[in-house]
């Protein structure tokens, strides 16, 4: 049987967590490539209703990158993203997603290191909860 | 439906070697909306540049990916291109197969895999783009320079030249940073201050420069062309109009501290001059060690103050300027050496730093120029430098080279021989780094012709015996153990951001590299930018650097603002918010979320979008609860068929 390669989706803001994912890239640190890159010009950008399709669509994991607290290119834009991200934790629990498929980080354009690792980590965490699953009702790892 | 061109760059093997092209090519080529689809070696050279306009007008495609490296790198240069055949810049998107895929991955056939649907996320959003013009908007022509060192005084001076206002914030009570407090300067020993004071009396006598000294930025509102920035100036209680510089205010004050422009070494009084060509020429008081104040307990200065110069109600003020662009010239500090307790800095007098050194080589320092040391004010005979105290040693202190120590330190070392002529200097050292014009002339002289000798290692401690410094190291080309019984003791330490520049990064929202010192848009195409438009860097606020590198740069930085402010107006993104007027509720949540005012309630309660003051964002697209929001060129459809595709 062939393991279990699960699907990601991560979203990164361009002024910080895209640019570490590019650090990451032009100081060739390796990391499973699972993960698929949606740029937007900020965390804050990302609507619930985007996180909750890719589940729909079948997305074992979802990952959130944006910059440390107080370092928003728009002021608080990480702030908004981060309440957001709580709220909808608890929503994915009553429907019986595991929040652990959710993740949010702040990494900073200087951490291409902290991308390539929490992409290791993330999608080892992934593989081991498993897929997500297909019919409601059915109990998430 | 768009007719879609694919281009994917091989970039010589840096993607072909990972990711397979030709399978790419042939899989993307019956994927829908793709009409063509070609690879090549290098997309972003002339002869690839040629290949996409050709297609565009002889396949007359009108939308177009390149899939290549990151679109930091090239995105703008592949805009012109399409832009040249007169495609729309905004119908062009960037996949990101180089430094998101091919170089973070090794196995071919799962790098492929990412590939593809990397181009194909892109390729997604392509389709619903729309064709966008910039926004335009005025261009304030007024530039702050922030730090008075020598960078920041060059850049100031350059675009005063130009022709246009600069305001020059320095925290400090006059210019000058630390290049006023070196002796000479490498490798031609000039005086530093014979070649730093023109400049500044200079730049302290121009109509065109306002100077705020003892002042900080305090916070920014606006974006690039546009910014409004708050300075908050501390009272130096001293109007530096009036003054006259007669010193009958510092001769009665009772209070005695260490100066700061001696690194110590010497002593000055609360009320005092910070050195005798400071710009501006005044006495200043220092609130923190004056006794005047609260409750007025001296009042000395004022009795004596015959020019009635001295003002003790003044309070701290604040003022805001409007300015197009920002160039940050914060320098640099020396890395606290109490952080190397080995070194027995702090400890023992007859340790010092780099600077305080040079203050002892200065004519105008607390020896009076002669070579006598603290302790005693006896002639070092032996003395020893120690280099990389604290570079280069990525376990404990600081990972990267500071650059200018190696230059410095013998500097030091030629300095104090043409003084003490019987005296031996060494040196320690990891690896001697020489690289500008004319330095490693100046090494090979010193060496053969002055006696100083090198010594390869490290040093593990330094210790007090009697009058002496004991110097342990490892001399690491002969494998011994070194002892030095030395008179004096000076250290190299590390080059560090500047004290207070994190504060600065985060008030102005800038980036900063792992070391703290700022980050560059790219760190070979786009060194003198910050990643945040509008903001430039000078010296060695980006990283240790030597005086003709930051003067370069600062002179470079200028050259880019003056292009800048050679326009009329700013072009500003067009990726912002849109409302669909039909849809919106009024309800006014996003009104809240905006951070930048942006978003108004018109008279017909329809949420309307000022795009000028937008910045794109897009916290209000996504709190809209009716959808009436979007974000122009990256709408809830593009990212939701995006992660269809990736799902697919």
């Amino acid at each position: 049987m062939k393991a279990f390669e699960p699907k990601i989706v991560c979203f990164l803001c361009k002024w910080c967590t895209y640019a570490g994912a590019d650090l990451a890239g032009t100081s060739r640190m390796k990391y499973p490539p699972n993960g698929v890159v949606i740029k937007t010009l900020c965390s804050s950008r990302i609507d619930p209703e985007h996180i909750m399709l890719a589940f729909q669509q079948g997305c074992d994991g979802v990952f959130i990158g944006g910059c440390h607290p107080g370092d928003c290119h728009y002021q608080s834009g990480n702030y908004k993203t981060q309440r957001r991200i709580v709220l909808l934790k608890k929503m994915l629990k009553q429907l019986g997603i595991n929040p652990e498929r959710l993740r949010l980080e702040w990494i900073s354009a200087s951490e291409g290191n902290k991308f390539a690792n929490t992409m290791i980590d993330f999608t080892e965490q992934i593989k081991t909860l498993g897929p997500v699953p297909k019919t409601s009702g059915k109990e998430d790892k | 439906m768009k007719k879609i061109g694919v281009f994917v760059c091989h970039c010589g093997v840096n993607i072909k070697d990972t990711v397979d092209v030709e399978k790419l090519t042939e899989q993307l080529a019956i994927y829908p909306g793709v009409t063509y689809i070609e690879n090549y070696m290098f997309m972003c050279s002339d002869p690839g540049q040629n290949m996409i306009k050709k297609a565009i007008k002889e396949k007359k495609l009108d939308g177009i990916v390149v899939a290549a490296c990151s679109p930091t790198l090239h995105e703008s240069t592949f805009q012109n291109a399409v832009e040249e055949i007169g495609l729309n810049k905004y119908q062009l998107e960037v996949a990101n197969i180089r430094e998101q895929c091919s170089w973070v991955h090794n196995n071919i056939q799962e790098a492929t895999r990412k590939a593809d649907l990397i181009i194909k996320t892109a390729i997604e959003k392509l389709k619903l783009n729309e064709s966008l013009k910039p926004v335009s908007a005025p261009l304030t022509k007024r530039v702050m320079v922030i730090g008075g060192g020598i960078a920041g005084i060059q850049a100031a001076l350059d675009i005063a030249d130009g022709g246009y206002e600069v305001v020059l914030v320095e925290k400090k009570p006059s210019i000058g940073g630390h290049m006023i407090q070196l002796s000479e300067t490498f490798p031609t020993l000039d005086c530093s201050q014979c070649i730093l004071t023109p400049k500044m009396v200079q730049l302290g006598k121009n109509k065109k420069v306002t100077l705020y000294v003892n002042s900080e930025v305090e916070s920014i509102d606006g974006f690039m062309g546009n910014f409004k920035i708050k300075i908050k100036r501390k009272p130096q209680y001293v109007d530096p109009d009036i003054c006259t510089m007669c010193g009958d205010c510092t001769d009665v004050c009772p209070v005695v501290v260490h100066s700061e422009y001696d690194e110590g070494l010497s002593w000055r009084r609360a009320i005092y001059v910070p050195f005798p060509q400071a710009i501006p020429a005044s006495f200043t008081i220092d609130t923190e060690n004056c006794l005047g104040f609260e409750p007025i307990a001296c009042g000395e200065c004022k009795k004596v103050c015959q020019a009635e110069a001295i003002n003790y109600d003044v309070k701290t003020e604040f003022f805001e300027e409007e300015i197009g662009a920002v160039i940050i010239a914060t320098g640099f500090d020396l890395y606290p050496v109490e952080n190397i307790a080995e070194y027995g800095y702090g400890k023992y007098p007859d340790v010092l730093n780099g600077l305080q050194f040079e203050r002892i080589l200065s004519a105008t320092g607390p020896t009076g120029g002669e070579m006598l040391r603290p302790s005693d004010g006896k002639v070092p005979k032996e003395i020893v430098f120690i280099q990389c105290s604290g570079s280069r040693d990525p376990e404990r202190h600081k990972s990267y080279c500071s650059r200018i120590c190696c230059m410095y330190t013998l500097k030091h070392a030629k300095l104090y021989k043409h003084k003490v002529h019987d005296g031996q200097p060494y040196i320690f050292y990891i690896d001697i780094r020489s690289g500008g014009k004319r330095y490693e002339e100046f090494i090979q002289q010193a060496v053969s012709e002055e006696g100083i000798v090198y010594i390869r290692g490290k040093v593990a401690k330094v210790y007090k015996k009697g009058d002496k410094m004991i110097v342990h190291g490892m001399d690491t080309l002969t494998g011994k153990k070194v002892e030095i019984e030395a008179d004096l003791v000076v250290l190299a330490q590390s080059i560090v951001p500047s004290e207070g520049v994190e504060k600065l990064i985060k008030t102005l929202k800038l980036s900063s590299d792992d070391s703290g010192f700022l980050m560059e848009a790219h760190p070979k195409l786009r060194p003198l930018e910050s990643l945040q438009s509008g903001f430039y860097l000078a010296g060695a606020a980006q990283g240790p650097k030597d005086i003709p590198d930051s003067v370069s740069q600062a002179s470079g930085a200028a050259a880019k603002i003056l292009a800048l402010m050679s326009k009329d107006e700013i072009q500003h993104e067009p990726i912002i918010a849109v409302v669909d007027e039909n849809m919106c509720s009024g309800c006014g949540i996003c009104i809240g979320t905006c951070p930048y005012g942006a978003r108004i309630l018109d008279e017909n309660k329809v949420a309307i979008v000022n795009d000028i003051l937008c910045e794109g964002c897009g916290a209000c697209i996504s709190a809209c609860p009716s959808g009436a929001a979007q974000q122009k060129n990256l709408t809830d459809d593009q990212i939701n068929n995006m992660i269809r595709v990736i799902l697919s």
